[in-house]
């Protein structure tokens, strides 16, 4: 064979390799990670939905537990495998470290386009969790950046058949945490129940709990204060609140073992009508709705512990969706969350899960136990709206130091100056 | 040359065949070691740069880890029962078992069956056999009239205790098969001889039994320690951690993992194997120096 055939040769099978390997076009999809069990078969459903409106695929992939979930997607950011959407679970630290990563896409514009269009359509607390104010202390550039797609309360929460048989009112439930104990008390002492049950083996629960009852005995600015550093933990107000918890524990109306307890294991006992009370979120309707399909039951706001400062209720963004900043499919990814927050998608998320929406207009049809919970979204108040977040190391000593309290084996002042030396650590460095 | 050449090629040969192995060792355990060595000097949550900050995480760990001290505290606690009760329990059924020629087969698949069990379905089960509500263990107890017994087994007083316990009885059954094993292989005709001098059951027991058994009770000794010592899921499955009262080492690290604080989760594991590596050279310093005394070794 001569060597110009050779040569032919040669440039025929590089050019067919080098046409073989030529990158495609990229393909027009959007896949979803989420950890929201409760929801596969309702996403599915709206994925279908809008494959046939608009020929694009749409993938709900569901990762569970949560804890798993945000390893996947931890894991996925380091490899830079990150899906079209997704949403982070954690504090507002860990959002920011994605958008300094520049993970996230900055989605304002969008959502300030033809007049703020988009973003009218949401409740401003649920998008104000995954939002940056001006100079923030993350120094993350101001701007939206992840798209809720339904709203959380934390409340208490009473059971009408267990207030019935201890001859109350089941329709007056507590205003006041005195009212609280005192009505707890005489359920259990009529029905043998416990007063109050809650996943206090999750610190998260009481650290809210204790949040709430912060900021309605000190008011926001006292509290935002010792985020800063400012005020101490062992200030008055603060033994204040960490007493609660002791007048919870000499009350006697916990339920034995609340310390080892997870929110899962406590929604089964208050569903089994083992208690009286509950603190839990929004979201409980729909698992009480499985659990126990007949089991009545109402929300209450927090019990108040003071005058002289309006109470605030932990709540805001359940659960959002980001888009990936390196995505090919930035544009459709855009469309599709605007798609799946639209008032009708909404409803139908609320339909069939029984969710607070994140966006405005679909209160008619809310069901009446969730309909009462939209007097509070002018009063919510979460981590990731404050100006400062507690430093995580503060968080761990407080929420164990409740428990502790909780258990009977340390002191509110115990814990209060613990917390305070961790405090002025994390400031000294 | 040609011989040195040889023994070259089968230089190469011998080491191609431990290859493999070597790369997956370094990949899966040299490497990991050495970046939790080098994480723990830093400052990093998954996602942002890390940041060196030098001794930071470890003088936060040392000197102000009050919390973590706890949990090495509640750590030594749980080992001190497993040492004890756990391995006392685990011979005394192995000097039971090794006499036993017709049953022997069958308690040894008894006793095992339990470490066979995965930790998180044993943690489970007995949280819900010892929860006050619905208190099975206690309405038990009740039935058998000895409701003077029946406690919190979970709160605040008894959580630790019960932890330790569930993981004694839990892990019994490894000690009792290395220490089967190990009494299978002392010879009989040292038995014999020592019936035949007149010494008692008790006495052979002391001076034959004990003495030979020693490598083996000392090798059970350290693998308590550091197995107990790193005790994480049946703990957590039993008690979520008690508010710290039942929080163990690794559990704190898993925690500050979960939390995003790496590099203070690396530095604690570092702190907890320096601790580890340090009691069991003691351990095995200590064994050594009673067989020298016993005569097993030489002086």
């Amino acid at each position: 064979m001569s060597f110009s055939h050779r040569l032919g040769r040669l440039i025929f099978v590089l050019l067919f390799m080098v046409i073989g390997c030529a990158p495609k076009a990229p393909e027009k999809k959007i896949t979803v990670w989420h950890w929201m069990n409760d929801r596969k078969e309702a996403f599915e459903t709206l994925a279908k939905k809008y494959e046939e409106l608009t020929g694009i695929p749409v993938k709900f992939k569901l990762f569970f537990p949560p804890d798993i979930y945000a390893q996947k997607v931890i894991a996925a950011a380091r490899a830079g495998n990150l899906p079209e959407v997704f949403g982070i679970l954690g504090e507002k630290k860990m959002l920011a470290s994605f958008i300094n990563a520049g993970h996230i896409l900055d989605l304002t514009d969008y959502m300030q386009e033809n007049s703020r269009e988009w973003e009218r359509q949401f409740y401003p607390k649920t998008l104000a969790v995954t939002s940056f104010k001006k100079a923030n202390t993350y120094q993350i550039p101001q701007g939206i950046y992840g798209v809720p797609i339904d709203t959380t309360v934390m409340e208490f929460l009473y059971n009408k058949t267990l207030f019935r048989k201890a001859g109350l009112n089941p329709e007056q439930p507590p205003k006041t945490f005195q009212d609280f104990i005192y009505l707890a008390k005489r359920v259990q002492k009529a029905t043998k129940e416990a007063g109050f049950v809650c996943g206090w083996g999750e610190g998260w629960l009481l650290n809210a709990l204790a949040t709430e009852w912060a900021i309605n005995l000190m008011g926001e600015r006292k509290f935002y204060k010792t985020i800063k550093g400012e005020v101490s933990y062992t200030d008055p107000d603060w033994i204040k609140v960490f007493s609660l918890f002791s007048q919870l524990k000499d009350s006697n109306i916990l339920i034995s073992d609340i310390t080892t307890l997870i929110n899962k294991e406590s929604e089964d006992l208050f569903s089994q009508g083992k208690a009286a009370f509950s603190f839990n979120g929004s979201w409980s309707v729909n698992v009480y709705k499985q659990l126990a399909p007949d089991l009545e039951f109402a929300f209450f706001p927090l019990p108040s512990v003071s005058k002289r400062f309006p109470a605030k209720i932990w709540g805001g963004a359940g659960s959002s969706f980001m888009i990936s900043a390196k995505s090919p499919n930035l544009k459709e990814a855009v469309d599709f969350l605007k798609w799946l927050t639209a008032q009708e998608q909404q409803s139908f998320l609320v339909k069939e899960t029984n969710n607070l929406p994140a966006v405005k207009g679909c209160e008619e049809i809310l069901p009446p136990i969730l309909a009462m919970l939209l007097d509070d979204f002018d009063i919510l108040t979460h981590p990731n709206t404050w100006p400062d977040n507690e430093d995580t190391r503060v968080l761990e000593i407080m929420n164990q130091g409740l428990q502790q309290i909780v258990m009977g084996s340390k002191t509110a002042q115990e814990v209060a100056r613990e917390i305070q030396e961790v405090k002025e650590r994390v400031c000294a460095r | 040359m040609k011989i040195d050449a040889l023994t070259r090629t089968e230089q190469f040969k011998n080491f191609s065949f431990v290859l493999p192995a070597f790369i997956i060792f370094s990949v899966f355990y040299i490497y990991p070691f050495f970046y939790t060595f080098v994480l723990s000097f830093h400052k990093y949550d998954f996602i942002s740069e890390s940041k060196f900050i030098g001794w930071a995480n470890f003088k936060e760990v040392i000197f102000y880890g009050k919390h973590w001290w706890n949990t090495v505290y509640n750590g030594a606690f749980i080992t001190f029962w497993a040492l004890t009760f756990q391995n006392i329990l685990a011979f005394t059924l192995a000097l039971g078992v090794d006499k036993a020629t017709r049953t022997g087969k069958f308690y040894r698949v008894i006793f095992f069956l339990l470490p066979v069990l995965s930790e998180i379905i044993i943690g489970l089960l007995m949280r819900e056999f010892l929860l006050s509500n619905p208190g099975i263990f206690n309405k038990l107890l009740d039935k058998l009239n000895l409701s003077f017994i029946a406690q919190d087994w979970l709160g605040r007083d008894r959580a630790l205790l019960t932890a330790a316990l569930v993981h004694c009885w839990k892990g019994f059954g490894w000690a009792f098969v290395i220490l089967l094993a190990g009494l299978q292989t002392i010879p009989e005709q040292l038995y014999e001889a020592a019936r035949i001098d007149g010494a008692s059951a008790w006495q052979t027991f002391l001076k034959v039994t004990v003495p030979l058994l020693m490598p083996v009770i000392a090798l059970v000794l350290v693998l308590t320690i550091l197995g107990t010592m790193q005790a994480f899921a049946m703990i957590l499955a039993l008690t979520r951690g008690t508010g710290g009262i039942t929080e163990v080492p690794v559990m704190l690290i898993y925690n500050h993992l979960r939390g995003r604080q790496v590099g203070l989760a690396c530095a604690e594991g570092v702190i907890l194997g320096i601790i580890l590596i340090a009691v069991s050279f003691t351990m095995l310093y200590i064994s050594k120096q009673i067989r020298r005394r016993w005569g097993v070794l030489p002086r």
